[in-house]
Parts: structure tokens; sequence; C-alpha cells
């Protein structure tokens, strides 16, 4: 679905990125990993194109994110992305919010819009909420709502940017439950995150990164059981003993 | 001291002032400024582009414009715009475009220039994230200003318009050098005509003023209520 190879990235003449190579596969679920700064954002904003990157190559479901001639729109429309800032639009309801790309990029109706905003609004809890603007939510509600805002689109693939690190403790889990809801029922997913829980719960693989490389990309058993590297023994040991 | 003034001459001449000279006045600010903020818009999205030679095209054109006294390119368009005219059109003599066009064509220009700067801290003032957020749901450029940037820094900015447009609606009265009967211009003729120069102008002075504060009240009662929660 999703391949990675030899991507790297500079800016100026500093390398972000250094021939990262990974896959994911149909229906898996991959979590990116690593001290911050490693470079782990840069390469999950690769994928849709949002970030360019100058050397290697990235396909999304056969299509190559980084050839001059690919419609970078019509790409996007079809992989959800989830951020750490939610990036509602703040000047339009939740609903509108749900409904505006559904009309403008995809051209459905008004209508059926609508119903699958508000399926989706269920989904995540929020159908109470569907007149607020996204000011009068709460950092989770929010992020849900961002979520089913990706989902409307009908993705072949989300992708998580560290969608809870950016809220408090205790909404966290009402974010990650959406999130293993959707893992459980084969969504294809690449998570950018540092909760370890919801790795070792849903994930298939992970990939740990540091200083722009990928130092390790193991299956969730092995990676949390006996990882390979110095580097991400020493990762784990710091946000496991907590 | 007003003994020798004669006030009278307001009230007989307040139709003519108000029903040709306002009209003028109010109707210039209006077109004005909604052509100067479309126009500026784009100057705005020029500037901001990746894309060098519009870029300095923009800037090019902001800079001159704000470069040159608001009288000058009044007469210079004045005398122009029939020019320009014909050789858009290609008739065989210059456009007589009359006074109205003519002015309504300089002051968008000129103020496209004020507003496109305006517009630009605008822009520049919606997080990237934003733009990130529109694009990762397919929007093209044009959509996401459409939807996503422009909506929301026009409410930023909508404030610093209004205020701009109140300068504007003052700065129309400069078109009276081109004996166009706007409120200025009306108001003066009366005082040239009954040589009643100080009543008029005084009246003239008041008319602006009042107009001005009230809606300076108003954009800031605007301001207050129109705010995005974020």
């Amino acid at each position: 679905m999703i391949t990675l190879s030899k991507v790297s990235k500079w800016y100026q003449d500093f390398q972000v990125l250094k021939d990262c190579s990974t896959e994911v596969a149909k229906g898996e679920v991959v979590v990116v990993c690593g001290p911050s700064g490693s470079g782990k954002s840069t390469l999950i904003k690769c994928v849709n194109g949002l970030e360019p990157f100058q050397e290697g190559t990235i396909t999304v479901s056969g299509t190559s994110v980084g050839a001059p001639k690919t419609d970078l729109p019509k790409l996007r429309a079809r992989i959800g992305m989830v951020f750490q800032h939610f990036e509602l639009f703040p000047h339009l309801t939740v609903m509108r919010n749900l409904e505006i790309a559904q009309i403008k990029v995809l051209g459905r109706g008004e209508d059926e819009s609508k119903q699958r905003g508000m399926r989706l609004l269920e989904r995540v809890g929020l159908t109470a909420h569907a007149k607020k603007y996204p000011g009068e939510l709460s950092g989770g509600q929010q992020q849900r709502v961002a979520i089913a805002r990706a989902l409307a689109m009908d993705p072949i693939a989300m992708l998580f940017d560290e969608p809870t690190s950016a809220l408090d403790p205790e909404m966290i889990n009402e974010v990650l439950d959406v999130m293993v809801s959707l893992a459980t029922e084969g969504m294809t997913m690449m998570v950018v995150t540092h909760e370890m829980g919801f790795a070792r719960k849903v994930a298939h693989r992970v990939v740990f990164m540091d200083k722009g490389e990928i130092v390790e990309d193991a299956p969730t058993a092995d990676f949390f059981g006996k990882p390979r590297s110095e580097r991400a023994q020493v990762f784990l040991s710091k946000i496991l003993q907590h | 001291m007003f003994a020798n003034f004669d006030f009278d001459v307001i009230i007989r001449s307040l139709p003519y002032l108000f029903y040709d000279g306002m009209t003028f006045t109010l109707s210039l600010t209006a077109f004005a400024t909604m052509g100067g903020v479309i126009f500026g818009t784009l100057l705005a999205m020029m500037r901001l582009s990746g894309f060098a030679p519009l870029s300095i095209l923009a800037a090019g054109y902001v800079n001159l414009m704000r470069s040159v006294p608001l009288l000058l390119v009044i007469f210079w368009f004045y005398f122009l715009v029939p020019y320009i005219g014909q050789w858009i059109t290609g008739a065989p003599r210059p456009v007589q475009v009359g006074a109205f066009v003519s002015s309504f064509v300089t002051f968008t220009l000129f103020e496209a220039a004020y507003f496109a700067e305006i517009m630009r801290a605008g822009i520049q003032s919606i997080p990237r994230g934003q733009v990130a957020a529109a694009q990762a749901l397919g929007m093209t450029y044009f959509q996401t200003m459409g939807y996503v940037v422009l909506p929301q820094a026009f409410r930023n900015m909508l404030p610093v318009l209004l205020t701009q447009t109140i300068i504007l609606f003052q700065d129309t009265s400069l078109v009276y050098v081109l004996s166009i009967t706007d409120f200025l211009g009306a108001a003066s003729k009366v005082a040239q005509r009954d040589g009643r120069l100080v009543e008029m102008y005084l009246f003239a002075a008041l008319v602006y003023f009042v107009i001005s504060y009230c809606a300076s009240l108003l954009v800031r009662r605007l301001q207050s209520r129109i705010a995005i929660i974020r």
C-alpha cells in the first residue's frame, strides 16, 4: 500500500532524513517512534507530499508521490491525515468541517455529505456537537472530529502525526479508543506516536527512528521483547520506566 | 461672533449636498472598496506565491502606488484612462469614460496597494497547519485559499480593512480637483456661488467627522463580535 524506498531529505545542508525505507501493507498498522527531532513527523508528511524530499521514492497504492506529474491534491484526497494540533477549521462548524472537503473535493451532494458526516460524528460519539464551532470543544473532542473529518473522505490509508501529544492526559484515551477501533477494523495506518501502550495493543510493526535514520523496523513483539539496536533499547528504557 | 454668518445657506442647499454630492461620495467609497479589496487580495496572493516573477511584479506595484501621492494618481488616471480605454477597445479616438468611472478606476488601483498589504498580513496570520490540513484533504491551492485561508484572513483583518475604508471615504474628497460633484465638491460649489466659504466648509468638515467617527465606533463594536473562537 505505502512503500518508502531510500528516502532522503535535506534542509539546506542539514540532512533530516537518511535513506529511509519501510513499507505499510494493506490493513497493516505501523507505529513510528523515536526521540524528538528524529525526523518521524517529517517522514510521515513526505508520504502525502506535504513535505518534499530530494532523494528516493515513495509510492502510495501504485502512485509515486514525488513524481513531478503526480496530481498531489487527488492523491491526498485518498489518504487521511490527523495532525498533532487537530487543525480543524475554526471559522466553520463541526458539521461544516466534515462536509466541506466531501463537497468541494469529492463533489458529493450536500445531503449525502451531511449524512456521511453525521454517521462519523456518531462513531466518534459527538453528534450533540455538530452545530458547535471547534473552539467550543475540548482538545480530545476536537481530535475526534479531526479523525472523523479524515474518515469522511473514505481514505485508503490513514496517517497520524502525534495525534495525542497536544492533549491533556485525561483526553488521550478517548482518542486512542477511536484509533484502536479503526485498527481492529482493518484500516491501513501509519502512526507517529509515543503511546507505547497503543503500539503494543494494535501495531503489527514498529519503526524506530533516530537522527533521521530508520534504526529498527521489527514486528511489535520483537521490538518490545528484544530490540536489536542499543539506541532503541535506551529509548525504550527511558519511556517505559514510568 | 457668528453674527455675520448665514447658516441658512446650508439648509437651502441640503438636497443638493446630500442627494447629488453624498450619493457620489458614498457610492465611490463602496465600489472602490469592493474593487480594491478584490484586486488587493489578488496582489497579496501573488506577492506570497512562491513564483518569483508574480511576487516581484506585485511587490513592485504595491511599492509604486504607495510611494506616489494620491492627488497625482487622480490627475494621471483622469488623463490616461481615456487613452487606455482606446488602447484596449481599439477605438479610433480616446474613450470618454466619465468622471465616475475614471475615479472608480483610480481609487480601486490606488487603494488596492493598501488593501494588499492588509490582506498579506491577514494571510500570513493563518497558521501553516491550516494550509497543511486543507491540502491533506485534497484541496487545491485555490480551494485552500477560498475555503480555509481567506475567510479566516478576512475575519482577522476586518477591523483594519474597515479602518482603511474610512480613510478611503475621506480620500474621495480629493476628486473635487476634477470638478466632480462629490460631497465636498458640492459644498465647494455652493460656497463659491453664495460667497459662504466658512459656513460651507465648516459644515462639510462636521459631516465628514460625524460619519467617520460613527463608522470607527461601529468598527470597534464589531471587532469584539466577530472574533473567531480558538
